[in-house]
């Protein structure tokens, strides 16, 4: 009792022919069927260099194509072969000459014996897997297709779209059940026997010949009918890409491979030194009996698919470039706009970090420089405090700052004294948490010692470029989390707004404010904002400011609890 | 579009006649061979370790276009037997800075070839280049049919004056230039051509920090599967048929790129720049170069509190300059 390896090669026949004499040197006869697109010289050559080895033999060359039956057929031709040549051999491995024996052949050998009945196929209805190329999964078996997908992929296309309209639908065969997996497969004597005696073989042959990747599908079929128990996997380790291509070993693969457990791993790379020298080296040690686990290479490969679809959110950079709107958020992380709290507040950007830990920068919009925390001439990534820098790509800098200090939230001021480059892409950008005083620029201004006309034409300034602002974050399109107070609202209960604020910003652990930020003395603002009035200056951000009571508004010093609820 | 690469391609042929060929080695270059395409003027002491770099990253051979050095390289290069040099007088300024001649020797000598065009202060770096030789990621590129594969230029510097660093010949310029920017970049798409344009680093940071529209293009694409009727457009920054430029996705996923370190500024920057400027050969009036040498004066530091040490391809891949893609 052994197994017996048919291999499938048509590249790479050097790494071919080592493999083929590690199969045999564990004891494994071997069909090898070459691909006639390999010259007649080169394949004269492989099988003299192979000569040396009663058990190896050559099928019948047919030329391959990808994804036709013309694979099948070569794998019948050379299953009948090893059937008939190797009497002794109970289970038939298929392979192909990029497959590489991770384990001792010993091992595989043992493993199978142990296991005698069981056919290892993967084999899934199209119902139960989402393994669709090209848009196509259930078809593959109710259409017709002629044209080859890597050639004559416009033909391909276009037939099976005509297929589609006119209602095409080929008739299976009484009896199949469509099956499709992993065509690498690993079946017993009985099995391969019975379905390459199938009375019916005809009729399927004929069948399969116009289904699409017939090679996936043709022994995972035809295995349900007449294997007695199937284990549904198959016992080489075989990645896809998205676009269904193998993913390929290379040599810093090798502790993966090591670990896995697995008896086979196909693509190697032909030049993967390192891993051929070590896996094809005589084994004598014994390996322990254990199962394959290809756990950690699937993360791996299933991390670079992710990768390449959805990429990493908020990173602009040479590989990914995102169309506007196409993903959700433009930035990497969650940050928060604070409008007009340094104005009510004092050192409002010294109590922030200290009441939840983040990063709080000045008006990083400033029309004279960035304000960078700390007053930093720059910030992570070597970002430049230059407003020319700034303004030359306003999203760019917000989202490489965002990219740059992920792990950590950034906050910063902003108002209608800023560049408002940016209003739009911040209101629809659901990362941002944008908290508006409205009216609040006001304050700094009622306390500037500038001419009283000058106050009034940059007030009605202010005021429109706020207005402005507040309008984009009241439209229907805004993701961002936003709240706004008129001023005259905000001071009646400030401690609420500031709590809500940061628990929002969910920064671990959650904590009560204790302490207050102080706020301005907005002692006779009342009287400021009725002057403006008389000048024909309208203020009306900031709501509904009594004339006198302002003076007993302020909330300074923490002499109650303000935050039980 | 079409026309603009025909005319290209003519102008690249008649410009061909103002080379001279000085070492002809291109007979030995393999079917499959990658060949490496580059033109240079008196930088025979960055020659050895370039020339060791892109070996040991397995290309198999060197095209290169002298122009007028007088420092013994051009006599270095044509000693090489992996090298083959052509010799021009002509100005790089009208060739395109030495584009039309690439262009010529890139359709002879390059096509059905993976090419990689570099200047020799750029340094390519891909994932896993550390384990990889290129012709992994050639062969992986050539079964996902992706023709062109690009790489951001990310411009490196030292830590202290730029004229105070010391490289000796043959030494590896990134021992001595270990610092870049790792996140102040911008990008916008190019409409007409359908690249990226971008921009950022020290050289914006530092030079063009009132003007950064003039800041100099980072984005190329240095590695492409050649095949007669390419041509590079400006620089290797855009190349025609425009299918070649789509290097990134559009849909929120991350092709794979790579990264050209650029080992510019060594310590002879700022007579480079000096002279480069009385040539005036170089890009929009030499505008960059004017730039420099007006900073230059004092001898300027690049470096930042905020400055990255370059440690390996994986630190780029995660800082988000370069991509593995779904190569892994």
């Amino acid at each position: 009792m052994s197994v017996g390896v048919i291999m499938l090669v048509h590249a790479a026949l050097d790494r071919a022919e080592q493999v083929v004499r590690h199969w045999v040197a564990g004891g494994c006869p071997v069909v090898v069927h070459v691909d006639k697109a390999v010259s007649q010289a080169e394949f004269t050559a492989f099988r003299g260099r192979l000569s040396d080895l009663p058990e190896v033999s050559f099928s019948a060359r047919r030329k391959c194509h990808w994804g036709t039956w013309s694979l099948v057929g070569a794998t019948q031709t050379a299953a009948e072969q090893i059937l008939r040549e190797h009497p002794q051999v109970e289970h038939i491995f298929l392979a192909s000459g990029s497959c590489l024996p991770l384990r001792p052949v010993r091992d595989l050998c043992a493993y199978l014996k142990a296991r005698p009945k069981i056919d290892f196929i993967e084999s899934a209805t199209t119902q139960d897997v989402p393994w669709t190329i090209g848009g196509l999964d259930a078809e593959r078996f109710t259409l017709r297709f002629p044209f080859s997908w890597k050639h004559q992929r416009k033909l391909f296309d276009g037939y099976v779209r005509l297929q589609r309209r006119i209602r095409f639908k080929r008739k299976i065969p009484t009896g199949l059940q469509p099956h499709m997996g992993s065509q690498w497969w690993c079946l017993t004597r009985s099995t391969l026997s019975a379905i390459l005696n199938d009375p019916m073989r005809q009729t399927y042959d004929r069948y399969f010949k116009r289904v699409w990747i017939p090679d996936e599908s043709y022994f995972q079929t035809l295995a349900r009918i007449h294997s007695e128990r199937i284990e549904s996997r198959s016992l080489t380790l075989s990645k896809f890409d998205f676009q269904g291509k193998p993913h390929i070993f290379y040599d810093d693969h090798l502790q993966l491979l090591r670990r896995s457990d697995c008896f086979v791993a196909r693509k190697i790379w032909p030049q993967a030194n390192i891993l051929y020298d070590t896996f094809l080296q005589k084994n004598e040690g014994t390996v322990p009996q254990t199962e394959p686990a290809p756990a950690k290479i699937d993360r791996i490969f299933a991390k670079a698919v992710e990768r390449r679809v959805r990429g990493r959110n908020g990173l602009y950079m040479q590989g990914r470039f995102p169309h506007a709107g196409v993903e959700g958020a433009m930035t990497a992380a969650p940050y928060s706009v604070f409008c007009g709290f340094n104005d009510v507040f004092e050192g409002f950007l010294d109590w922030l970090p200290r009441a939840t830990p983040v990063r709080v920068h000045g008006h990083l919009f400033a029309r004279d420089k960035v304000h960078f925390a700390g007053g930093e001439p720059s910030f992570t990534g070597a970002l430049s405090d230059s407003a020319a820098v700034r303004d030359y790509a306003p999203r760019d800098f917000l989202t490489s700052l965002i990219w740059n200090t992920r792990g950590e939230r950034q906050c910063f001021q902003f108002g209608p004294a800023d560049v408002q480059d940016l209003n739009w892409k911040l209101a629809l950008d659901p990362n941002a948490q944008i908290s508006v005083i409205s009216g609040a620029w006001a304050v700094p201004l009622f306390h500037s010692t500038r001419p009283f006309a000058e106050v009034r034409v940059e007030a009605a300034r202010l005021q429109r470029v706020e207005n402005k602002f507040l309008e984009i974050l009241k439209t229907p399109y805004v993701k961002a989390k936003v709240r706004a107070w008129a001023l005259a609202d905000f001071i009646e209960a400030p401690m609420d707004a500031l709590q809500d604020i940061v628990d929002e910003m969910g920064q671990k652990p959650p904590r009560r404010l204790t302490e207050v930020p102080k706020m301005v003395d907005l002692t006779g603002f009342g009287q400021f904002l009725q002057s403006l009035k008389n000048e024909v200056m309208h203020p009306y951000l900031m709501g509904d400011f009594p004339l006198s009571s302002v003076e007993a508004a302020p909330v300074p010093e923490p002499r109650r609890p303000y935050l039980v609820r | 579009m079409r026309l603009q690469r025909k005319r290209l391609r003519i102008r690249a042929r008649r410009k061909s006649r103002e080379l001279r060929m000085v070492a002809n080695n291109t007979a030995q270059i393999p079917r499959d061979g990658i060949v490496l395409f580059s033109t240079l003027r008196n930088e025979k002491r960055r020659l050895p370790y370039f020339l060791e770099y892109y070996r040991a990253q397995g290309v198999d051979h060197f095209v290169i276009v002298d122009n007028d050095s007088d420092d013994g390289g051009r006599e270095y290069l044509a000693q090489q037997l992996d090298v083959s040099v052509w010799t021009t007088q002509h100005s790089y300024k009208s060739a395109r800075f030495g584009m039309d001649w690439l262009n010529y020797l890139l359709s002879k000598y390059g096509a059905g070839k993976w090419c990689l065009t570099v200047d020799c202060d750029e340094f390519f770096v891909f994932p896993f280049s550390d384990t990889r030789p290129i012709r992994a990621l050639t062969d992986w590129l050539d079964t996902s049919s992706i023709r062109s594969f690009s790489a951001l230029l990310l411009d490196m510097y030292p830590k202290g004056p730029i004229g105070q660093s010391c490289y000796v010949e043959g030494q590896d310029p990134l021992e001595v230039l270990n610092w870049f920017d790792a996140g102040n970049y911008t990008i916008s798409r190019n409409n007409r051509y359908g690249n990226l344009w971008i921009q950022g680093g020290p050289r914006m940071r530092m030079f063009f920090a009132d003007d950064p529209i003039r800041a100099p293009a980072l984005n190329k694409t240095p590695l492409v599967k050649w095949r007669k009727g390419y041509t590079y457009v400006s620089s290797t920054h855009m190349l025609l048929p425009r299918g070649l430029n789509l290097t990134y996705d559009a849909n929120g996923g991350e092709k794979a790129t790579g990264i050209l370190l650029h080992a510019k500024f060594l310590d002879t920057f700022g007579a480079k720049a000096a002279e480069e400027l009385n040539r005036k050969q170089h890009y929009a009036a030499s505008h960059e170069y004017k730039s420099y040498a007006a900073q230059l004066k004092d001898d300027p530091d690049l470096w930042c509190r905020w400055s990255e040490s370059y440690i390996n391809w994986r630190q780029l891949e995660i800082l988000g300059l370069m991509s593995k893609g779904n190569w892994a």
